[in-house]
C-alpha cells in the first residue's frame, strides 16, 4: 500500500475524490469555478451537458440518504451519464456479501465511477485502494471520517455570498465528533484560508485533541464562540447522543448550544447560518433562525447538484485520458 | 533424531550464565553436555560451524495465537511452529481464546501434543482464568496447572467485577500460578480501533484512550498488592502504564510485563492513510509512547519483547479499516525488529537476547532460556549481519499481514535447534 495521495494520479490529477485533506488551494478553487458554470446549467431550461454521456455512475449507499443520493444523481444525469442507484443495507450485504465482493461485481458491469456512502470510516479509501484502474471512487461520506462533497457544496455557498475566504471567522456548533461534515469543512476552510475556524460544543462531542489535530479554536460557551462570527455552521445532532450519555438531554443542548435569535446576535450583523441537513428544529436550531433571512440551508442543497457536477467531471475528465484496459 | 552436534566458532551469548564470548557448544541426546571444550570421548554426528554467528539460547515468545483448535483457517499449530522455528523461537506460550477455550485439561493437552507432533517448538498454553472466558466463573485451575498451563489469563475478555478478579487471583495464588492480565478498562476502550489521539481524531476513528490501559494498570496494581499473587502484563502500550508497573516493582510487588516489539518500533501515525496492517489491539500509541516504552524496556520497567503473533487469512483485512481483524503475523520478525533495537542503543545485545530467552522463561516458569550442561538444546544461530527483506512469499505464517512487509531486516536465523534437533536452517 502507498502512502502517497490516492486520489490522484501521476500527473496530480483529481482521480478519486475522497477527503479534503490533502488537496491544494488551487485544486479546491478550479472545483469552486466549475461548480459555478454548472450552477449556471442547473437554471437553464435544458439542464444537461454531454461531458459524461457513455458513462455509468453507480451511487452505492450502505447507509440511508435522501439529499446526498438524490443531488448526486441529479448531477450525474445533467452531465448526461447513466446512473443506477444500489442501496445495500437492503441488498447484499444482509446476505453476507463483503463490500469488496460488491465491488467486484459492479466492476464487472463496467461501471466508470462509484459514489459510495459507508457507515466505517475509512471505507472510500479502501474501495479506491481496491478498484479497477479506470475507476473512479468518491466518497458521499465515510463513517466519522469525511463527506468531501457536502464540504464543497458549503465552501461554494459561502463563496457565492462572502466573495472570499480571507478574513472570514467560521464557527462549526455541535457534535463534532460524530461528524465527518465538520471534518471535511475544517480541512476545506482551512486549505481555503480563512482566518480562523472555531469548534462550539461541550467536551463530549469534541474529538479529543481537537485544537491541535485539526487547527480549530475549541470554545464551549456559544455567546463566546459566536462572537464576531461571519459564518455558523450547525451540525445535526443525533438522539443517540442522549443514551451514550454524551449529553443529558435536548434540552439542555438547546438551551446551551441551540442556535436561536438571541445567541446570533453576538455574530456579525451579516453572518450566514449553515446547516448541511437534515435540521432538528427545536434541537439545534431554532425555526425562526433556519428560516430567517441569514439562513442559507436551502440554497446549499441546491448548490449540491452543481458541485457534485463538478468534482465528477474533473474525476472523469482524468479517467477518461487513461487508457482503458480491456477486460 | 536427536544426534550428537558440535556448534563451533560462534559467539555465545547466554545472559542467565553471563556468558559473551566465544565458545562452543555439545549437544548429546537432546540436551547441552558441555559449553566449552569437548567432553572427553565426545564425536560429534554433526558440526555446525558458527563463525561471524551468535549463538544463544532459542527464543522464549510470551504471546503468539496459534489459531489452533478453532480458527484453522488462519493458522495451525504445524504452521505457526514452523514459521516460530524460522524466527529462532523455540518455546511459545499461547493465550487461553481459542475455540473451544483453554479452560480444560482436555484442550489444554491437546495443544501441547499437537505442538510435540509437529515437532517445531515447545507449546505451553495459558488456561482460562474463567469458564469459558466469562469472566465469572472461576476456571479449574489447579486441574490446568497439573496439564501443563504455565498460567491463567481471561485474555482480552473483561471480568464481570473487580470482585471476581479478586477471587480469581486469590485462587490462582493458591496454586502459586501466574496471572496473565491484559490491563484494559472494556467500558473505555469501548469498542475502539485506533489510539486516542490526533490522528485518530483526523480520520474519524473510533479511540481507544491511554487510560483504558493506565486505569486497568493502576487498579489491578492494588488487587494484586492485596492478594499477593504473582502477576504478569502483557502487551504493555502506553508509557504511563509502563510506569506505574515500575514504580509497583520498586516498591516491592511481585509483577513482570511484556511489549510487543512493534509497539517499539511503530506509533499512531503509520494508521494514517487507513493503513490496516497496522489495525492492532492495543493500538500503536503516540510517538512518545513509543519511546518511553523503549526507555522502560532498557530501565527494567518492562522484562520482555514478545511478537504478539496474530495470524489472519487474507479476507481478515479486506474491509474498511474499522471493520478489519486486529493483529499481524510477528514470529518471524521478532528477532530483527528486536536487534534494531541494539543498533539504536536502547539496549546491549546481550541484554536484548535476555529479552527474549531467560527473562521470559522464567516468568513461564519453564526449563527453557539457558544454555547450560542438562538443560534441553534448545537454541538460536542467528547472523547478525545478514539482511533480509519481509516479503509474503518467504512467510512461514500463515498470515500474511505485517507493517513491517518490505522492510529490509538486518539479522537472520541460520539455525534453530529444538532439543538437539535442527528444526530450522536457513535457505531450506
Amino acid at each position: 500500500m502507498d502512502k502517497q495521495n490516492l486520489q490522484l494520479d501521476a500527473e496530480g490529477n483529481l482521480r478519486h475524490f475522497l477527503t479534503i485533506e490533502g488537496l491544494k488551494r488551487a485544486m479546491l478553487v478550479d472545483l469552486l469555478d466549475t461548480a459555478e458554470s454548472f450552477a449556471e446549467v442547473t437554471e437553464r431550461e435544458v439542464k444537461k451537458v454531454p461531458l459524461l454521456r457513455g458513462k455509468t455512475i453507480v451511487n452505492l449507499f450502505f447507509e440511508s440518504s435522501t439529499r446526498t443520493r438524490t443531488t448526486f444523481e441529479l448531477a450525474a444525469k445533467r452531465l448526461s451519464a447513466d446512473v443506477v442507484n444500489i442501496n445495500v443495507p437492503a441488498s447484499a450485504a444482509s446476505k453476507g456479501e463483503t463490500l469488496l465482493d460488491t465491488l467486484r461485481n459492479l466492476e464487472a458491469m463496467h461501471c466508470d465511477m462509484f459514489v459510495i456512502r459507508h457507515p466505517d470510516s475509512g471505507a472510500a479509501h479502501f474501495i479506491a485502494r481496491h478498484a479497477a484502474p479506470h475507476v473512479s471512487i468518491i466518497n458521499a461520506g465515510d463513517g466519522r471520517h469525511a463527506h468531501p462533497t457536502q464540504a464543497m457544496l458549503d465552501m461554494f455557498t459561502i463563496r457565492r455570498h462572502k466573495k472570499t475566504f480571507q478574513q472570514l471567522i467560521v464557527a462549526i456548533v455541535g457534535d463534532v465528533l460524530h461528524s465527518r461534515v465538520a471534518r471535511s469543512q475544517i480541512h476545506a476552510l482551512s486549505t481555503l484560508g480563512v482566518q480562523e475556524i472555531r469548534a462550539i460544543a461541550p467536551r463530549t462531542l469534541l474529538p479529543v485533541e481537537a485544537a491541535s489535530a485539526l487547527g480549530v479554536h475549541v470554545y464551549h460557551d456559544m455567546r463566546e464562540g459566536l462572537r464576531d462570527v461571519d459564518v455558523v455552521i450547525m451540525l445535526r445532532l443525533q438522539y443517540e447522543r442522549m443514551q451514550g450519555g454524551m449529553l443529558p438531554s435536548e434540552h439542555e443542548y438547546y438551551r446551551l448550544y441551540g442556535l436561536t435569535e438571541d445567541k446570533l446576535r453576538y455574530a456579525r450583523d451579516d453572518v450566514m447560518v449553515m446547516h448541511p441537513g437534515p435540521i432538528n428544529r427545536g434541537v439545534e436550531i431554532d425555526s425562526a433562525v433556519a428560516d430567517g433571512p441569514r439562513s442559507v440551508i436551502l440554497q446549499q442543497v441546491s448548490h449540491g447538484t452543481a458541485v457534485r457536477m463538478a468534482v465528477m467531471s474533473r474525476a472523469m475528465q482524468r479517467s477518461q485520458a487513461v487508457v482503458r484496459e480491456p477486460s | 533424531m536427536s544426534g550428537r552436534i558440535s556448534i563451533v566458532g560462534g559467539r555465545l551469548i547466554d545472559p542467565a550464565n553471563g556468558i559473551d564470548g566465544l565458545s562452543d557448544i555439545h549437544i548429546a541426546e537432546g540436551q547441552v553436555v558441555s559449553v566449552g571444550p569437548v567432553p572427553d570421548g565426545f564425536t560429534p554426528d554433526r558440526t555446525i560451524a558458527a563463525d561471524g554467528m551468535i549463538v544463544c539460547p532459542g527464543l522464549v515468545d510470551l504471546r503468539a495465537k496459534l489459531r489452533e483448535p478453532g480458527q484453522e483457517h488462519k493458522g495451525t499449530i504445524a504452521s505457526e511452529t514452523r514459521a516460530a522455528a524460522a524466527g529462532g523461537i523455540t518455546t511459545l506460550c499461547c493465550p487461553p481464546d481459542t475455540s473451544p477455550v483453554v479452560d480444560t485439561p482436555a484442550v489444554a493437552r491437546m495443544i501441547q501434543d499437537r505442538a510435540s507432533s509437529a515437532g517445531y517448538a515447545r507449546v505451553v498454553p495459558l488456561g482460562a482464568l474463567t469458564q469459558g472466558l466469562d469472566g465469572q466463573r472461576l476456571s479449574e485451575m489447579a486441574a490446568l496447572l497439573e496439564a501443563g498451563c504455565c498460567g491463567v489469563s481471561n485474555g482480552r475478555r473483561p471480568m464481570a467485577s473487580l470482585q471476581v478478579m479478586r477471587r480469581a487471583l486469590e485462587y490462582a495464588a493458591s496454586f502459586d500460578m501466574t496471572v496473565f492480565i491484559h490491563p484494559e478498562v472494556y467500558e473505555l476502550a469501548n469498542g475502539g480501533c485506533a489510539h486516542e489521539g490526533a490522528v485518530a481524531s483526523r480520520l474519524g476513528l473510533p479511540g481507544i484512550p491511554t487510560a483504558a490501559e493506565t486505569v486497568a494498570v493502576a487498579g489491578l496494581l492494588e488487587l494484586i498488592a492485596l492478594v499477593g499473587v504473582r502477576a504478569h502484563f502483557c502487551l504493555i502500550s502506553t508509557a504511563r502504564g509502563a510506569q506505574l508497573i515500575a514504580r509497583a516493582r520498586h516498591d516491592g510487588l511481585q509483577v513482570t510485563a511484556d511489549v510487543s516489539a512493534h509497539h517499539l518500533h511503530l506509533s499512531e501515525l503509520d494508521v494514517l492513510d487507513f493503513d490496516d496492517r497496522c489495525h492492532l489491539h492495543p493500538p500503536l500509541r503516540t510517538l512518545r509512547d513509543r519511546d518511553g516504552l523503549r526507555q522502560w524496556l532498557a530501565q527494567d520497567g518492562i522484562d520482555v519483547i514478545c511478537s504478539d503473533h496474530q495470524p489472519h487469512e487474507g479476507d481478515a483485512k479486506l474491509a474498511p479499516f474499522p471493520s478489519t481483524a486486529a493483529g499481524l503475523s510477528g514470529l518471524e520478525t521478532l528477532l530483527p525488529l528486536s536487534l534494531r533495537l541494539v543498533d539504536a542503543g536502547v539496549l546491549s545485545l546481550s541484554g536484548m537476547i535476555s529479552r527474549l530467552t531467560d527473562r521470559p522463561a522464567r516468568i513461564l516458569g519453564v526449563e527453557a532460556g539457558r544454555l547450560e550442561p542438562g538443560m534441553p538444546a534448545d537454541v538460536c544461530i542467528f547472523d547478525p549481519e545478514a539482511t533480509w527483506t519481509v516479503d509474503a512469499r518467504s512467510m512461514l505464517s500463515k498470515g500474511h499481514y505485517t507493517p513491517f512487509m518490505g522492510w529490509e531486516m538486518k539479522g537472520q536465523v541460520a539455525y534453530t535447534l529444538l532439543s538437539g534437533r535442527v528444526v530450522h536452517e536457513r535457505g531450506s
